[in-house]
């Protein structure tokens, strides 16, 4: 059994399976990332990319195009931002309140509005068609280079795109004045605040920001990983982008690499599940994503812990 | 005045918080160009108000403002920076993460190609100002890993490129070591020769005789005068300073004091910036006595109480109550021991804000059997005990399930007094128990300690109302930099003479204070 396992996991195939599988995550945890930088915790992930990937979708079907869908699926992530900023920022609810309430309507409310707009129950396999799915596309020159050509080559446009905004929103947050306003106010707001920068705006800005990326991640589920939308499509990444944002240390560059091993972690369950003669521990290989969230959570809180201890911070006193 | 131009002209300033406390009333205040201006008073005494007014972070309730001699209105700390006022706050207003050149630019930060940061610019804009006032930061560094008397250089800069003239200092040597104070003071008088106009607000008479031209005194709201610093002597800006009101008298019987309850052996404490706020405290609490700490705020007060209350770890040192030791203990067992604390910050660490009145003053007792009817609560006990300390407290509220946030400050603190005086304590721990309050509930709670006194609990009572440790304590102990700089068991005390000891003009010999230990 190990040998095909061994067989199956030393292919271009199941690296290229990583890349792909990686990307959604990927977007979910620099949307963490972002927020996270300005103060704001968003754990409305799971639930924007669930609205988002509902709508891109609708939106790609109206007008038959998967570009307009994906536009549309960013809009809509951006939205549900500021929706969420407007209830915490101005309104007064704590933030994992309304983080809670966007992803209850992730799970319940995007069910009623498929059933409102299309009448479908459930999915939306019936309005599937070619043209609606985000393209992949072949690089010249390294497509024709051996296993590399084979792992990089043929992904969808959004995949390349993610690991693109790996390095711009480390730009963005490194190297831009309202980059730097934004990690300041996350960081101490009076301090922030006190030389003129408005902490409400920066806010109001990083979580549109989360958004937009949520809604990417919610585009590509629905728009070219699934090819077509269904509730439980998701499943948790809204939750692992944000461990891997803790792992990651908040930092993009660090997000990316927690989200690879997300990534081959989920790998890793598809390829043991289609093992012969293992379909009964079905639920246990199910589990192997979120054990290795579980694991890496630990491992980063053990780390903190040692640098900690090492720089001699002092804990909070209760 | 008339060839002196000022640069700052307050007039008439009062400032009354929707809770009715005034915190400055018909202040009058004013700082000639290029001057380097002492505000000075006691905690309290409202100095950090009027400067929050000048820096537009607080809006005065009456009076003016000129800047240069034009009226103003500062709406905003962006509109008094904008006319030239550059704040240095007590607690810096810095981001740890980012470099002295990102502090300093953010907000403001130069751009290249139109969307990134300059950060070159950004670095040459920090080293111009670095060297043309001769405040030293090396720009690359991160300000986590830089020590205080440099971040408050950073704070400083921060406020001259963004074109301050005049310079507002919060108590700016408090965090800082002797060694730093110096340079900053070079650094401010250079200031002041480049034309610059400081206001300092310090309590340290020396610092502020050593370094300002002009000094404005204010007490209890009031502006009490403003002087040369040539002309006037330490001993009267401390009598200005510190000098007495209304005179709440308590009457009271002379102190039996018997056997020895709290004793307090050579405490030292080092803070989280390395400086020693506890230098080698000790003293004694005898049963039947009240002994009072007195001091300017911060001179180790905090320390001590947090210390004898279990919240902090001292360096050195022991605390023990009736033989045994406390430290390290955790509070509920310092509390068996038969210690009672009122603590300053009523709000956090006095009360549950939003529990009943019943659950505030049984939270210590809760687990008594008498309360309790096996797993159940008895809420006939309880109630009848919540309703007997209402009432022997005299708490004004609608009822005991009242929630404790809704009542008056006095009432909410005699809330906490009935709790802690009412658990039969051998040792009361008072920390500034009156602060803050109606004249109905500081007398209430005075007369209580003194008869708790009386009836053989110690009691050690710290407050930086002198009124109140002169008036109530049997003997005093005035804490000076971290140290006992007097010890007092006669009665005579006068608020000149604590005043001398409490800003470091006098202490007493080591063989004086010794005395304090009873042993």
């Amino acid at each position: 059994m190990l040998q095909q396992l061994y067989e199956s996991i030393f292919r271009a195939d199941f690296l290229f399976a990583i890349i792909r599988i990686t990307a959604p995550i990927l977007f979910a945890a620099l949307a963490a990332v972002i927020a996270e930088k300005a103060g704001v915790v968003n754990i409305g992930l799971e639930g924007m990319m669930m609205i988002s990937a509902l709508f891109g979708f609708l939106i790609a079907y109206w007008t038959q195009s998967w570009a307009i869908g994906v536009l549309g699926a960013m809009l809509i992530g951006i939205l549900l931002g500021l929706m969420m900023g407007f209830f915490s920022f101005k309104l007064k609810t704590n933030i994992i309140l309304s983080g809670i309430a966007v992803n209850m309507l992730g799970a319940g409310g995007t069910i009623f509005l498929l059933h409102m707009f299309t009448g479908l129950r459930g999915n939306t396999g019936a309005l599937v068609s070619p043209n609606i799915l985000i393209p992949t596309i072949d690089i010249p020159l390294i497509n024709k280079i051996p296993i590399l050509g084979e792992m990089l080559s043929g992904h969808a446009i959004l995949t390349y795109l993610a690991f693109i905004l790996v390095v711009v929103i480390r730009v963005f947050l490194y190297k831009t004045p309202l980059g730097l306003k934004m990690r300041a106010v996350g960081e101490n707001p009076s301090a922030a605040s006190s030389v003129g920068v408005s902490v409400l705006k920066m806010k109001y800005i990083a979580i549109a920001m989360s958004g937009a990326l949520a809604g990417f991640g919610g585009a590509f589920m629905s728009m070219y990983y699934s090819q077509g939308w269904n509730q439980g499509m998701v499943a948790g990444r809204g939750f692992i982008a944000l461990a891997a944002q803790a792992m990651g240390r908040g930092e993009p560059v660090g997000a990316m690499f927690s989200s690879l091993l997300f990534g081959l972690a989920q790998a890793m369950k598809t390829k043991v599940s289609g093992l012969r003669g293992i379909a009964s521990y079905n639920y246990l290989i199910e589990m192997i994503p979120y054990v290795v969230t579980i694991i890496g959570l630990v491992v980063y809180a053990i780390s903190i812990k040692r640098r900690a201890r090492r720089h001699q911070l002092k804990p909070v006193k209760e | 005045m008339e060839e002196q131009e000022l640069v700052v002209r307050m007039e008439k300033i009062s400032k009354v918080y929707p809770n009715g406390i005034a915190a400055n009333r018909d202040v009058d205040f004013s700082v000639k160009k290029g001057e380097i201006h002492a505000l000075i008073g006691e905690n309290g005494a409202g100095k950090s108000t009027l400067m929050k007014i000048l820096f537009g972070l607080e809006q005065p309730t009456d009076g003016n403002i000129y800047l240069n001699g034009e009226k103003v209105t500062l709406a905003s700390p962006l509109v008094a920076i904008s006319k030239g006022i550059g704040m240095v706050h007590q607690h810096f207003m810095l981001v740890p993460s980012l470099t002295v050149a990102e502090n300093i630019v953010l907000g403001m930060a130069p751009k290249k190609s139109g969307i990134f940061i300059d950060n070159k610019e950004a670095v040459r804009l920090t080293r111009e100002y670095s060297e043309k006032y001769n405040l030293h930061v090396d720009p690359d560094a991160r300000v986590a890993d830089i020590a205080v008397g440099m971040k408050q250089k950073v704070e400083i800069l921060k406020a001259l490129v963004r074109g301050a003239r005049v310079l507002i200092l919060d108590e700016p040597t408090a965090v800082l070591t002797t060694q730093e104070t110096g340079e900053l003071f070079q650094e401010l008088k250079n200031l002041k020769e480049k034309g610059f106009t400081i206001i300092f607000i310090s309590h340290k008479l020396k610092e502020i005789k050593e370094l300002t031209d002009r000094i404005t005194i204010m007490r209890s709201g009031l502006s009490v005068g403003v002087y040369e610093t040539d002309s006037i002597s330490e001993q009267e800006i401390s009598r200005l300073m510190v000098g007495r009101d209304v005179v709440l008298k308590v009457s009271k019987t002379e102190s039996v004091p018997a056997e020895t309850v709290l004793t307090v052996n050579d405490l030292h404490y080092i803070n989280e910036w390395d400086k020693k706020t506890l230098n080698g405290v000790s003293f004694a609490v005898r049963s039947g006595e009240i002994v009072g700490i007195a001091g300017v705020e911060g001179n180790g007060q905090r320390e001590l109480v947090d210390i004898l209350f279990g919240l902090k770890l001292p360096a050195s040192g022991d605390a023990r109550v009736s033989g045994q030791s406390l430290i390290g203990l955790p509070q509920a067992r310092i509390r068996h021991l038969g210690v009672s604390y009122v603590p300053e910050d009523r709000m956090t660490f006095g009360v549950a804000q939003t529990a009943s009145i019943q659950e505030n003053v049984i939270s210590d007792r809760y687990s008594r059997k008498e309360f309790n009817n096996g797993p159940l609560f008895n809420m006939k006990s309880l109630h009848k005990e919540s309703d007997k300390l209402i009432v022997d407290y005299a708490v004004l509220c609608k009822s005991r399930s009242q929630e404790v946030g809704m009542l008056s400050g006095g009432n909410i603190q005699k809330v906490v007094v009935a709790r802690e005086f009412s658990s039969d304590p051998i040792l009361i721990i008072a920390d500034q128990p009156t602060r803050g309050i109606d004249v109905g509930a500081t007398e209430l709670i005075r007369k209580r300690l003194v008869e708790l006194a009386r009836a053989g609990c110690a009691v050690l009572l710290v407050s930086a109302d002198l009124n109140e440790v002169m008036e109530l304590s049997d003997s005093l102990i005035v804490m000076y930099n971290g140290r006992i700089a007097g010890y007092f068991d006669d009665g005579k005390w006068d608020d000149v003479m604590m005043g001398e000891y409490m800003l470091g003009l006098k202490s007493q010999s080591d063989e004086e204070i010794r005395r304090a230990c009873h042993a």
